[in-house]
C-alpha cells in the first residue's frame, strides 16, 4: 500500500522518488508553499526532498557525517552539525519554519532546543515517538522491560534516545514555556493520522507519534 | 666521515623555468598603465599581466563561466600537460571530460594568481621601470589582490556573474574572498579545505619555510635572477618542510612506515636511508625545477595575512550578510593544516547569515593533500552541489 492510498493529502507529490515516510507526508502538508525551512537532524535528506517538490527552499542539520555526505550528494544544503550545541548560530526569524522530525528525544536539552525552534523559526513542526502509546504501557506493564517497537527497535543501554516522553508530557512542556499549539496530530501504528476530536488521553494512549505545529505564544 | 647528500640539483634548466615567467605558454591578458591593479598595500602594480588557461566553451547567455582558484604552489595548468615539468594537470581528479568540471557543460578558467611565476606578474617577472626581476622590490601582495585581479581578468573576458568559483587550500581562500568581495557575482562557491584566515600555526610554517630560502647563501637577498642562479636549496627545504603539513602521520606510515631505501641495513651517514627521507628529497628536487623562491615567499606572505574577519570589524559573518549564493565547503578528517574547526567556523558564519550552504567532512587519511586525490566521495559531494546549482541556475545538463 502506498502512501498516498494511506494518506489522502492534497499537493503531495510521490511520484518522484516512490513513497514518503507519514509523518514526513504530514510534516509537508503542514508547509506553506514557497517558505523557508530548515530541518535538524535531517537525517539522509528524504523531507528535504520532498519539501523540495513543493518548492519550499529548504536547508538541513544532521549529526551524522554519512547521512550530511548523502545529503550533500544529492545536492542538498545540508551542514554537519549537533541540534544540542549548533542552533544558537543561528540568528533570530531565520526560518519561517523549523523541523525537528523524530529527533527531540535523542536532544540532551529537549527544552532548549524546543525554544531555539522557536527563536530561529516562526513556525516549528515537532514530531516524536510517543512513549505513552499502548503498546509502550504494556511491554512495561506486563513484560517489565524497557519498550522496543519496530520504530525505535534499540535496547535500553545502546539507544540514542535519551529522553523519551509521551504527548501528554510535550503538551505539559509547550504549556510551561508558552509554545501556542496551532495544530496536533497523532499517527497510529500505521501512520494514519488519529482525525477524530478526542480528548487528549486518547491521543495519548493510541497514538504511536505524535506531530505538532508551534508558534510563538504570548507572553512569559 | 661521514658521507652527505644534500639535496640533488635540478634535472631542468632554469631557463625553461624562466621562459614561462614573462612568456608563458597559455593565454595572456595585459593590463596597461590605463588600469593599474590597486594593491592592499597601497601601492598600483601597473602594467601587469595575467596568464590563464580555459577549458570549454562560454556559453550564449554567458552562465556557465566557472573560476578555479589555484593553491600556493599551483598554477594555470589545472588540465592540461604542464609545459616545464611535462605532468598532467594538477586537478585532473575533478576537471576533464566526465569529471564534475566537464568541459563539455562549463567554460572553466584558471589564471596563475598575481606574484606567481607562471607568467602573471609576480617578483620573477621583469620590473617594467628598470628592465630588471622585480625581485624584493616587489611590492607585497595579499589574497584580496589576488583576487581584484582575477576580477579584472573576469571582466576582460566578459563575464558578469560567474556559475562557480572553485578551489582548495590558498584556492579556497580566494574563494571565500571572492564571496566576500563580490557576492553578487559568484553563483555558487566550492571551498575545499580552507579557513577564512591562517591560523598562528600555518603563519609559523611558512615563517619556517621563509627562513630556510633567505638562509641559502644564493638567495642574494632575493636578487639572484641577476646573478643567473637560483637558491634551490633553501626552496628545497621549505618544500620538504611545507609538504609533511600536506600529508599526516598515518598516511606516511602507511606510505612508508620505517622502511630502507633501497639497502637492508643504515649505512651510519646522514644519506638518505630511509624511503621517507627519499621521498622528501624528491619531493623538494622536484619542485625547485618549477617555481620561483621570491614568488614562494611573497604568495606564502599572502595567506599569512588572510584574515575575512578582521577585515569586517572582527565578525566574520559580517562579510557574508545578505549574501544570495550558494556554499559548499568541504574539509578532510586528517587535514591538520586546515583542520574541520576552520570549515565549521566559516559554516556557523555563513548560517549566521542565512546563507545557503553545504558542508561536508571526508574521513580519508591522506591529509590536506586529500583534495587533489583520487577521494570519490569528495567528487560524489562536488558533482551533486554543481548539479544541483546548474539546475537552479538554469543550466541546460547533458547529464542532469
Amino acid at each position: 500500500m502506498s502512501a498516498q492510498e494511506v494518506l489522502p493529502f492534497n499537493g503531495i507529490v510521490t511520484t518522484q522518488s516512490g513513497n514518503y515516510r507519514a509523518d514526513h507526508l504530514l510534516v509537508a502538508e503542514m508547509v506553506k508553499p514557497g517558505s523557508k525551512v530548515l530541518d535538524v537532524g535531517c537525517g539522509e535528506g528524504d523531507l528535504l526532498q520532498l519539501l523540495e517538490t513543493r518548492g519550499i527552499d529548504g536547508r538541513g542539520i544532521e549529526l551524522s557525517r554519512e547521512g550530511v555526505n548523502r545529503c550533500v550528494a544529492k545536492g542538498l544544503a545540508v551542514v554537519q552539525g549537533d541540534a544540542d550545541t549548533d542552533l544558537v548560530n543561528y540568528p533570530d526569524d531565520a526560518f519561517d519554519y523549523v523541523i525537528l522530525s523524530q529527533t527531540l528525544q535523542a536532544t540532551r536539552q529537549p527544552k532548549v532546543v524546543l525554544e531555539n525552534l522557536l527563536r530561529i523559526g516562526r513556525r516549528a513542526i515537532v514530531s516524536f515517538p510517543n512513549f505513552g502509546f499502548w503498546r509502550m504501557r504494556l511491554q512495561l506493564l506486563i513484560g517489565g522491560h524497557m519498550p522496543r517497537t519496530e520504530n525505535l527497535p534499540a535496547s535500553w543501554y545502546d539507544t540514542a534516545n535519551i529522553h523519551f516522553c509521551t504527548i501528554k508530557d510535550f503538551v505539559e512542556l509547550c504549556d510551561e514555556i508558552h509554545v501556542k499549539m496551532e495544530r496536533a496530530e497523532a499517527l497510529d501504528l500505521y501512520g494514519r493520522p488519529l482525525r477524530l476530536r478526542l480528548p487528549w488521553w486518547v491521543w495519548n494512549l493510541f497514538g504511536e507519534q505524535g506531530v505538532f505545529l508551534l508558534s510563538r505564544g504570548i507572553g512569559k | 666521515m661521514v658521507g652527505v647528500k644534500s639535496v640533488p640539483s635540478p634535472a631542468i634548466s632554469a631557463d625553461d623555468r624562466s621562459h614561462e615567467v614573462d612568456h608563458p605558454s597559455s593565454q595572456l591578458a595585459l593590463f596597461g598603465t590605463e588600469q593599474p591593479l590597486r594593491l592592499d598595500c597601497g601601492v598600483d602594480l601597473t602594467p601587469f599581466q595575467i596568464a590563464y588557461q580555459t577549458y570549454g566553451e562560454l556559453n550564449a547567455d554567458r552562465s556557465n563561466a566557472v573560476l578555479i582558484c589555484h593553491a600556493l604552489t599551483g598554477d594555470q595548468h589545472v588540465a592540461n600537460v604542464h609545459p616545464v615539468t611535462g605532468k598532467p594537470g594538477w586537478w585532473e581528479t575533478l576537471v576533464g571530460p566526465g569529471r564534475p568540471l566537464d568541459p563539455s557543460r562549463y567554460f572553466i578558467i584558471c589564471s596563475n594568481v598575481i606574484g606567481g611565476c607562471m607568467g602573471s606578474t609576480g617578483p620573477a617577472s621583469i620590473n617594467p621601470a628598470n628592465g630588471k626581476v622585480w625581485g624584493l622590490d616587489f611590492p607585497v601582495i595579499t589574497i584580496p589582490d589576488m583576487v581584484r585581479a582575477q576580477a579584472m581578468l573576469i571582466d576582460r573576458l566578459g563575464i558578469d556573474t560567474l556559475f562557480a568559483v572553485v578551489g582548495g587550500s590558498m584556492g579556497g581562500m580566494q574563494v571565500l574572498q571572492w564571496t566576500a568581495a563580490y557576492p553578487a557575482r559568484v553563483y555558487s562557491a566550492l571551498a575545499i579545505a580552507c579557513a577564512t584566515r591562517h591560523s598562528a600555526q600555518n603563519i609559523a610554517f611558512h615563517e619556517l619555510g621563509r627562513q630556510a630560502v633567505m638562509a641559502d647563501p644564493d638567495w642574494h637577498n632575493g636578487g639572484y635572477a641577476d646573478r643567473g642562479i637560483h637558491p634551490h636549496r633553501g626552496l628545497a627545504v621549505a618544500r620538504m618542510a611545507a609538504h609533511i603539513t600536506y600529508l599526516s602521520d598515518a598516511a606516511l606510515h602507511r606510505k612508508f612506515g620505517r622502511r630502507m631505501q633501497d639497502r637492508e641495513l643504515p649505512t651510519f651517514s646522514f644519506d638518505a636511508d630511509f624511503q621517507v627521507e627519499s621521498y622528501l628529497r624528491y619531493q623538494g628536487s622536484s619542485f625547485v625545477e618549477r617555481f620561483d623562491a621570491n614568488s614562494y615567499l611573497y604568495l606564502t606572505r599572502a595567506m599569512d595575512y588572510f584574515d575575512i574577519a578582521a577585515d569586517h570589524g572582527g565578525v566574520l559573518a559580517k562579510a557574508f550578510a545578505g549574501i544570495q549564493t550558494r556554499f559548499c565547503v568541504v574539509s578532510f578528517t586528517s587535514d591538520w593544516l586546515f583542520p574541520t574547526s576552520e570549515s565549521r567556523a566559516l559554516v556557523h558564519a555563513l548560517n549566521a547569515s542565512s546563507a545557503r550552504v553545504s558542508f561536508a567532512e571526508i574521513e580519508t587519511d591522506r591529509g590536506h593533500d586529500a583534495f587533489l586525490l583520487d577521494v570519490p566521495e569528495f567528487f560524489d559531494i562536488s558533482r551533486a552541489f554543481l548539479q544541483s546549482a546548474g539546475k537552479a541556475r538554469g543550466l541546460t545538463s547533458k547529464d542532469g
